[in-house]
């Protein structure tokens, strides 16, 4: 029973990211967004040799940058846009008439981005592996497990951030205090930039940004360093994880509430 | 169970104002139950509930023996639900609308199937924004048969349609409602309510007011016979007519009666013995549009716009 349930779910869900894919492809604002932006900014970014003073080797460097600012445009930005604008379209709420379960047409819509970003974490992984000569991470499973933890927490967050955005147009100003947070996150957690440069109470607001658990978690399966700069193997990196795992979770928590209380599924009367 | 929709009491509020004052109706298998009302009259607001779109704020629905709400799961594979606007992406292509729509339901109808029901399949490979809103409302009627569905709702489904269409799609809905379907349709066009209903009801301000076969409905109505007197004759000369009563506009008189017959009786009886001769004689029963206009027009109703229609 669970299985036939289960199958007709994923049936579902897979029928709409199809057409939701259709809809990326032939969107080029959203297609930039999601190809193009993240490795501009990583490139751009290494450029002018941030990272340097951190001590970090560079392919897990750029992978870290990569996989924030990927969480923040691909996942977070785009999907703000496209939750809107279906809202907006009244898609959901037509959607809301069928078979579908709310969590479907949610998880049906996000899914083209979500891949989207997984793929190019991939493949910059793949890339900063060739390239780079990534050393082997000591704890792979803490950087995988942050990345889709990422995934989770941003459509969440992407999500709950319609209900501030009126239309399509305004998403360009309702996501900015999430990008400039998760950018200041990414630039001044101790991947782009010494961790111990900053004052200590910037650096503990800094660890409760959503984006900061995903970032120090993806960095400490990567390269086993903590954001206090201790470098720590394999059986050490789980107990340093408590923490960034804590506030992680808290904020899917809180993802989860913020949807429940005010997603709405059709545009303001 | 012959009731396949039962609605009692049903209420619902938008914040202070509510737009479902406590509604009942049932529609049995098979049968095609109109709901009409001027705009803001709580028709929609009451479809939604009934699809299982909102739970209602009091009162209680079955679709097909189940909570349309609380049973989403079970009662949405057997009904198909044409809402009044739209609401599809414009970049995708009818067909990929289509097949969207048939790849989550459970056992739908061919794709290609369900646009030639609606007269779609020459514009299937059409960008949705391309399309016209006739058209989009029949790519929307499409979707809500791609299920097969027992139970079918219908806001406003020929709302912007030429002439032809409409026809087309009354074609559609008389032989699904041959293959048993049962329907339940909102409509601003009384003839269609006409062609289409088997049972009807008129909603004003949240509640209904009239309800019943077209022609119970149109009963509670009086029949009009009109005519214009010779200038030698005045109103006063008229013959006592029980049960009628009489508005002159200076040029033509008009009886309202419900008994048509004696009245016409009466009337004519009199001016053949008077030697009178009627002009622009007419008699005929109430219609739906009047007993429409009656509902609508009752004292009590404030001029106002409404928040959901």
């Amino acid at each position: 029973m669970t299985a036939l349930v289960m199958t007709g779910s994923l049936r579902r869900v897979r029928s709409l990211a199809t057409a939701e894919v259709r809809l990326l492809v032939r969107n080029r604002t959203a297609m930039f967004t999601a190809l193009g932006l993240p490795v501009f900014t990583v490139l751009l970014l290494s450029t002018v040799g941030l990272g340097e003073d951190t001590g970090l080797p560079l392919g897990a460097m750029v992978l870290t940058m990569l996989a924030g600012f990927t969480l923040l445009y691909v996942v977070y930005y785009n999907l703000v846009s496209a939750y809107v604008a279906r809202r907006e379209e009244l898609v959901l709420k037509r959607l809301r008439v069928g078979e579908l379960r709310d969590a479907e047409i949610l998880a049906g819509t996000a899914l083209p981005s979500v891949l989207v970003a997984l793929a190019q974490v991939l493949l910059t992984a793949v890339v900063a592996a060739l390239v780079f000569e990534l050393d082997p991470p000591p704890n792979v499973l803490l950087a995988v497990a942050a990345v889709l933890a990422g995934l989770v927490l941003f459509v969440l967050l992407a999500a709950a951030s319609t209900a501030i955005t009126r239309n399509v147009e305004m998403a360009q100003v309702s996501t900015l205090p999430m990008l400039f947070l998760g950018m200041g996150s990414l630039l001044l957690s101790g991947v782009a930039m010494p961790a111990d440069s900053l004052p200590d109470g910037v650096r503990t607001a800094l660890q409760f940004v959503p984006l900061t658990p995903i970032v120090d978690l993806i960095q400490l399966g990567l390269t086993g360093r903590t954001p206090d700069g201790d470098t720590v193997g394999f059986a050490a990196s789980w107990a340093e994880a408590a923490v960034p795992l804590a506030i992680t979770v808290a904020w899917l928590a809180i993802g989860v509430w913020a949807l429940r209380r005010w997603f709405r599924w059709e545009p303001r009367g | 169970m012959a009731e396949v929709i039962e609605v009692s009491g049903v209420r619902r509020s938008y914040g202070d104002y509510e737009a479902v004052r406590g509604v009942t109706f049932s529609v049995a298998r098979g049968e095609l139950f109109a709901l009409l009302g001027t705009n803001g009259a709580g028709k929609t607001s009451t479809l939604e509930v009934v699809e299982g779109l909102a739970r209602p704020g009091g009162g209680r629905v079955q679709v097909l023996g189940r909570d349309p709400w609380a049973d989403r799961a079970a009662v949405r594979p057997r009904i198909g639900v044409m809402l009044q606007a739209g609401g599809f992406p414009g970049d995708l292509t009818v067909t990929e609308t289509a097949v969207m729509w048939a790849g989550t339901l459970t056992a739908p109808r061919p794709v290609g199937e369900a646009l030639e029901l609606v007269d779609l399949a020459h514009r299937a490979g059409i960008a949705v924004k391309q399309l016209s809103g006739g058209e989009r409302r029949r790519l929307d009627l499409a979707l809500a048969v791609l299920a097969r569905p027992e139970v079918l709702f219908l806001d406003e489904p020929t709302t912007g349609l030429d002439p032809e269409s409409r026809r087309n799609t009354w074609q559609l809905v008389r032989s699904l409602l041959d293959d048993g379907v049962t329907v339940l349709l909102t409509t601003h066009y009384l003839d269609e309510a006409e062609e289409l209903a088997d049972r009807l009801a008129i909603m004003h301000e949240g509640r209904i007011v009239r309800s019943g076969t077209v022609a119970e409905v149109v009963a509670s109505q009086p029949a009009t016979v009109s005519f214009a007197l010779p200038a030698a004759v005045s109103r006063a000369d008229l013959p006592e007519l029980p049960g009628t009563l009489a508005v002159d506009d200076g040029r033509r008189i008009e009886l309202h009666t419900d008994t048509m017959q004696t009245t016409l009786t009466g009337l004519l009886v009199w001016a053949r013995d008077h030697g009178v001769e009627l002009a622009e004689l007419s008699a005929r029963p109430a219609s739906l549009e009047q007993a429409f206009l009656a509902v609508a027009s009752a004292p009590g109703t404030p001029e106002r716009t409404e928040v959901a229609a």
